[in-house]
């Protein structure tokens, strides 16, 4: 009988992996950052999981860690997405293979 | 393991592939609120009632809505001309990810033995938390705030529309 821990475990190994190969293959600039986000969230999973199941669950550091997460995540959304933004009007696509110049 | 966790699990799963594989990028959008919705599912499983509404309406209530905002911004819900939604090195990020989950894996399945098992649910009031909010981490939340204050700011000004050349915005 596989203990609960291992179960979510697995899942948010499987959400990161899942996310890191949306980042790592899509073209568009916004699904990179959607599999950024995924990871996050994998990570913000194991935090509770590690949370719920260890020693000292009174103490809410797990929880505490993953809202700060969130709330540094939800930063993170938006400054990427207005650069992606930005990108776009620069470059007109938010194709990752034609943005090739860093100076424009 | 109840049966309702791997519903979940497998919705959210589900949904996080769909968000990376389906070509129509507003489709993807929907395929990650799904999974963002199955993971505050988890969270709730995993009795964090606050971690779990917090994700709700932080992620599903409104990256959510901003992606979609960027995708329609963009135009990238057209799929483009050459049919192609995957970079040129598409075969190197998927054994990159691929080798990740194997190890994250490997780790996981290796320490079950040692793993807790079933334990009494942990008491986390919201009073409790909003204690430890003002209290132990009031400096943490201090930072957030800050961050999060500047992170508008500055995601306005890097999307604020600049004239070609002109210096008046």
């Amino acid at each position: 009988m596989m203990p609960p821990l291992a179960g979510y475990l697995l899942v948010a190994a499987l959400l990161f992996a899942i996310g890191l190969a949306g980042a790592l293959t899509r073209r568009n600039a916004i699904l990179v950052l959607i599999g950024i986000e995924l990871m996050l969230n994998a990570a913000n999973l194991n935090l509770i999981a590690f949370w719920r199941y260890g020693p000292h669950p009174e103490a809410l550091t797990g929880m505490m860690f993953a809202i700060f997460s969130i709330a540094v995540a939800a930063a993170e959304a938006a400054v990427g997405l207005g650069l992606v933004i930005s990108i776009h009007r620069h470059a007109q696509t938010a194709d990752l293979d034609q943005i090739n110049r860093m100076k424009g | 393991m109840s049966f309702v966790f791997w519903l979940i699990a497998a919705l959210t799963v589900a949904g996080g592939l769909a968000a990376v594989l389906l070509k129509n990028l507003v489709h993807c959008a929907l395929a990650l609120t799904i999974a963002f919705l199955g993971l505050a599912l988890l969270f709730l499983q995993l009795d964090a009632q606050f971690a779990g509404f917090a994700q709700i309406l932080v992620y599903v209530g409104a990256v959510a809505i901003l992606v979609v905002f960027a995708i329609l911004l963009t135009r990238s819900s057209e799929i483009p001309k050459d049919g192609g939604i995957f970079s040129r090195t598409w075969v190197t990020g998927l054994v990159i990810a691929a080798a990740v989950f194997a190890m994250l894996g490997w780790a996981v399945l290796q320490s079950v033995p040692g793993l807790p098992h079933e334990s009494a649910a942990p008491a986390a009031s919201v009073q409790q938390i909003g204690w430890a909010l003002m209290g132990r981490y009031v400096l943490p939340l201090e930072i957030v705030a800050l961050l999060l204050t500047a992170a508008l700011i500055g995601a306005v000004i890097v999307a604020m529309h600049e004239k070609e050349g002109a210096k008046e915005r």
